[in-house]
């Protein structure tokens, strides 16, 4: 029967001459190679989201009046409703993870290099949509926490010199967090970023299968060595299969995760009511939050803000543009680009850590 | 450049009329793009919400507050906090944060308007007198009329 199909589809799309690439594909084996696990996993819960976001879409009501009331519903009432919000809400933190640790995998790696600097640009367009996603996703449910976080987040957007007024109103579709912001951050969550996100990643995924997975210079040296050689596994089924039991292992985390920790939901949020104490953004958006408030009101002539959001700019851009400074991955450029990963590891983990133990 | 059998035209004549056929081209594209995209951006800038723009509220009630606590009552479309301090006294001041937006509340262990979010403090005018916030809290004129404690917006403010 199989036979017959695979014949079928043979003599119209000529389907043996498309799949022999594939069937001649290799991946290179090395010690690192379980770091280049993390962007497929990363891939596997993008679309655990987008399965889960769709169950999600069957109950969710976004208006200001229904939006708390309806999550409440699909957690209490509706039968799982409560696991698969909850998978959507692990879901999207640990893919926010596995992304950072691929994007830092990468660096180390140095697998950024020639010619696969556009495949770290569309990488990192793709981590700060999904950045965009957890931003828009967290106001969905409409409570006190997210309505605050929302609040802080866009006048963040508002010290952007020249449009940030504008910006200000287009997120919020209006001067103040309302049900219209609610309206237009599910039309970004559900609609819009989906969309972008789907033509980055096809880029992405395009860009790493023409490339080929890159192999670290270290490993590289290793195998111009005298009576080394180099190692490759097949394509298919090889490294599909051990791919596929990585994400088989990151369901079971997930679902236990899910399970056992059902994410909470809160109170809902009032327009009206003083923020709460422990106000505070997604982890994520941790060291960012922690930075801003750090920062005196005043530094020298500038707002601490305006100055907070402007490094924040130019540091984010630097770090987009980074292969460019090293595109042979060698000589001074690389020590300067470790230094910068380093730091940045270093800089994003410990504020986050000290944002949590800090009251 | 000269391969047999292919005539070549003189240019010098044909260019003139070509760039003018390229310009009324490119400039009705460019004439169309803007025309979708004023619109458009039009769009995404939502219509001002019709504030009531009353300068004057009333803010609550006397005997609704026991000293040394606040409430925020509505202002408009936002919100305001009003004080009864430990001296008796009636203050009302914006209740939205100059830092980041985020609503304030009154702290009577400290006396102080604190402001969760980024550990904001102000004092009772409405001084910023310590963390990050830049600017004071705009402060309100309060009078006690009969048994509703009015709020006014001070001129020029």
């Amino acid at each position: 029967m199989l036979a017959r199909v695979r014949d079928w589809l043979d003599q119209r799309f000529g389907w043996a001459e498309l799949i022999a690439p594939l069937k001649k594909k290799t991946v290179p084996s090395h010690r690192f190679s379980y770091w280049y696990f993390l962007g497929g996993i990363t891939l596997f819960l993008f679309l655990i989201q987008v399965g889960t976001g769709i169950l999600l879409l069957l109950y969710y009501r976004a208006s200001a009046n229904e939006a708390f009331e309806s999550v409440q519903y699909i957690m209490t009432q509706v039968q799982f409703g409560w696991l698969v919000r909850s998978i959507h809400s692990w879901a999207a933190n640990l893919m926010i993870l596995t992304a950072f640790l691929h994007m830092f995998s990468v660096l180390f790696l140095r697998a950024y290099r020639k010619p696969r600097e556009l495949t770290w640009v569309s990488g990192m367009v793709l981590l700060v949509l999904s950045l965009g996603f957890g931003f828009s996703g967290y106001l969905l449910p409409w409570n006190t926490l997210a309505f605050f976080a929302t609040k802080v987040g866009t006048e963040v957007a508002g010290q952007v010199p020249l449009v940030g007024r504008w910006l200000v109103i287009f997120l919020r579709g209006g001067e103040e967090v309302t049900g219209a912001t609610l309206t237009r951050f599910f039309g970004f969550h559900v609609a819009l970023l989906p969309g972008i996100t789907t033509i980055f990643l096809a880029l992405h995924l395009l860009l790493v299968q023409r490339f080929g997975i890159s192999v670290p210079p270290s490993v590289e040296r290793e195998r111009q060595a005298p009576g080394r050689g180099a190692h490759e596994i097949h394509f298919f089924p090889n490294f599909l299969l051990r791919e596929l039991m990585a994400w088989y292992v990151a369901l079971g985390v997930l679902g236990v995760l899910a399970a056992l920790l059902p994410w909470e939901l809160g109170t809902k949020a009032d327009p009206f009511a003083p923020a709460p104490a422990g106000i505070k953004p997604e982890w994520y958006f941790m060291f960012m939050f922690q930075t801003l408030k750090m920062l005196p009101a005043k530094i020298w002539f500038i707002d601490g803000e305006l100055l907070g959001v402007l490094i924040f700019a130019a540091a984010g851009l630097l770090w987009l543009l980074l292969p460019f400074f090293d595109p042979e991955g060698r000589g001074r450029a690389q020590h300067w680009i470790l230094g910068a990963g380093i730091f940045a590891l270093t800089y994003i983990a410990g504020m986050t850590a000290y944002a949590y133990m800090a009251k | 450049m000269n391969s047999p059998g292919r005539i070549e035209l003189p240019a010098a004549p044909v260019a003139p009329r070509r760039r003018f056929v390229e310009f009324l081209l490119g400039g009705g594209l460019l004439a169309s793009a803007i025309s979708f995209l004023y619109p458009l951006l039009r769009y995404l800038i939502p219509p001002p919400a019709a504030d009531l723009g009353s300068d004057t509220v009333i803010a609550g009630r006397v005997g609704e507050l026991k000293r040394n606590t606040g409430k925020i009552f509505r202002f408009g479309s936002k919100p305001g906090l009003l004080i009864l301090t430990a001296e008796g006294e009636y203050r009302a001041l914006s209740a939205t944060c100059t830092h980041l937006d985020c609503t304030v509340q009154y702290r009577g262990d400290l006396h102080e308007i604190w402001c969760a979010c980024h550990n904001g403090l102000y004092d009772l005018n409405g001084r910023n007198i310590s963390g990050p916030p830049p600017r004071p809290l705009e402060a309100y004129d309060v009078h006690v009329r009969g048994e509703e404690i009015v709020v006014n917006r001070r001129r020029g403010a």
